[in-house]
């Protein structure tokens, strides 16, 4: 790995390098450089030899391996999305009418059987690495966001208790960041199922109306990744994880508006 | 989803087809690993965002999931060093060589993770750079692999005619 012969790419009038000889066998290398290592091959045979092998390898392959392009596709591979994101959509569509119609949202809501949507929360995304929860968290921001009735389970006037209760089921320090700075005013929280062990969602709201939610998680815990953005339908999320915790911040707002309460939610809870 | 990804995804299934072919040697298990990435790519296709070529993000997709299946054969099987690849033995005998006489029997006796680049260099076509991002290893290490791979697939078929002409001499 260390064998400085081995390294890509060197510059045009440099010495030839085993890696030149691999790169001009693969047809990789610049055409400048590919014409310096054909002279150097016309006066080293054995290095000729060599390539002239590789090349030869590389067409047994193809012919061992290029059939396999014309077989007929099995049936058993899938060809199209699993059926099971059609909860998300009938959601994601349900946001949209809920948007233009408050009223509406309980309808949305309501239509949904209870323990299917905690089924659609639990295994929406099964995969657990780092932002496997983002579409979990847009899921849970379309259902409870646009409740007008109780957006919450425990209000902001006993926050607290809220984040006591929190830490408590969640088995970690949970808090909820203060976003009046930004225009957010804490609204309060709730337990959900997540893809493993229970989520705390805090909920924001704006002077206008506006929601957006927070959504905790352990399951990333460990990864390091930086802001990574997604959008499900009218939801924007940042998701990014921090320590033992995955925080997704989703709200249907702008991009711009979504990463400036983001970075402020990042900087309050890391230290 | 959008169609035309959706177009995009299933454009890349006869190459990934064949890439996993050529890293199992089997049909059956060859397509079990393409179904495993088929349904990786669609459940996390959201998490894509055109971050990179959608081919090249498929292939990666494919190599975590044969390196799970290769380190838990290594687990079951129990012979190989923990950490490394298996790799099927080859001993210097003439049966051994009339066994691992054709070039997909060579192909297999390499150690996985050089077959991998091999497969994906001179097969897939993929850049130096684009196969060190698939298998999340330095371009050094790619190099050094792929030197290697060449050199024992040589040695192995050079071993195979060495095979035959004793096969034909006796």
């Amino acid at each position: 790995m260390n064998d400085i012969r081995l390294h890509p790419a060197p510059a045009t009038g440099t010495p030839i390098t085993e890696a030149d000889l691999h790169g001009y066998a693969d047809g990789q290398l610049p055409p400048a450089r590919h014409a310096e290592v054909e002279a150097f091959l016309a006066s080293h045979p054995h290095d000729q030899t060599r390539v002239d092998a590789w090349k030869e390898q590389r067409r047994a392959l193809h012919a061992l391996l290029d059939p396999v392009l014309d077989e007929p596709l099995p049936l058993r591979l899938p060809l199209a999305p699993p059926a099971r994101r059609w909860p998300w959509r009938a959601l994601a569509a349900g946001v949209a009418v809920a948007a233009a119609s408050a009223s509406l949202a309980w309808t949305v809501r309501g239509a949904m059987d209870a323990r299917h949507l905690q089924a659609v929360l639990a295994t929406a995304a099964p995969d657990r690495a780092a932002g496997g929860y983002a579409q979990r968290a847009a899921i849970a921001h379309a259902v409870y966001a646009p409740d007008m009735g109780r957006p919450v389970e425990v209000g902001v006037d006993n926050e607290k208790g809220l984040v006591t209760w929190l830490t408590k089921r969640m088995g970690a320090p949970v808090r909820a960041p203060s976003l009046s700075q930004a225009g957010y005013e804490l609204m309060g929280g709730r337990l959900l199922p997540g893809g493993a062990g229970p989520v705390a969602l805090f909920m924001y709201g704006a002077a206008d109306g506006q929601r957006l939610t927070l959504y905790v998680t352990r399951e990333a815990a460990g990864e390091q990744t930086a802001f990574q953005f997604t959008q499900e339908g009218p939801v924007r999320v940042f998701y990014w994880v921090e320590g033992t915790f995955g925080y997704a911040l989703s709200g249907a707002v702008s991009r711009e508006e979504l990463q400036r309460v983001s970075q402020e939610v990042y900087r309050q809870l890391q230290g | 989803m959008r169609a035309e990804d959706e177009a995009l995804i299933l454009a890349c299934i006869p190459s990934l087809r064949r890439y996993a072919r050529g890293l199992t040697g089997d049909p059956h298990r060859a397509d079990d690993l393409v179904q495993d990435t088929l349904e990786r790519a669609w459940s996390r296709y959201s998490r894509w965002q055109r971050r990179g070529e959608l081919r090249a993000w498929m292939f990666g997709i494919m190599h975590n999931h044969f390196i799970d299946g290769v380190r838990s054969a290594n687990r079951r099987a129990d012979q190989t060093a923990a950490g490394e690849l298996p790799d099927v033995p080859v001993r210097a005998t003439q049966a051994d060589h009339l066994e691992v006489r054709d070039l997909d029997r060579c192909l297999q006796a390499l150690p996985a993770e050089q077959r991998e680049v091999l497969l994906l260099v001179c097969v897939e076509d993929l850049s130096y750079q684009e196969t060190a991002q698939i298998l999340d290893v330095p371009m050094g290490t790619v190099m050094s692999r792929l030197s290697r791979a060449r050199e024992k697939l040589g040695a192995l078929m050079q071993g195979r005619d060495a095979g035959n002409r004793l096969h034909r001499v006796k």
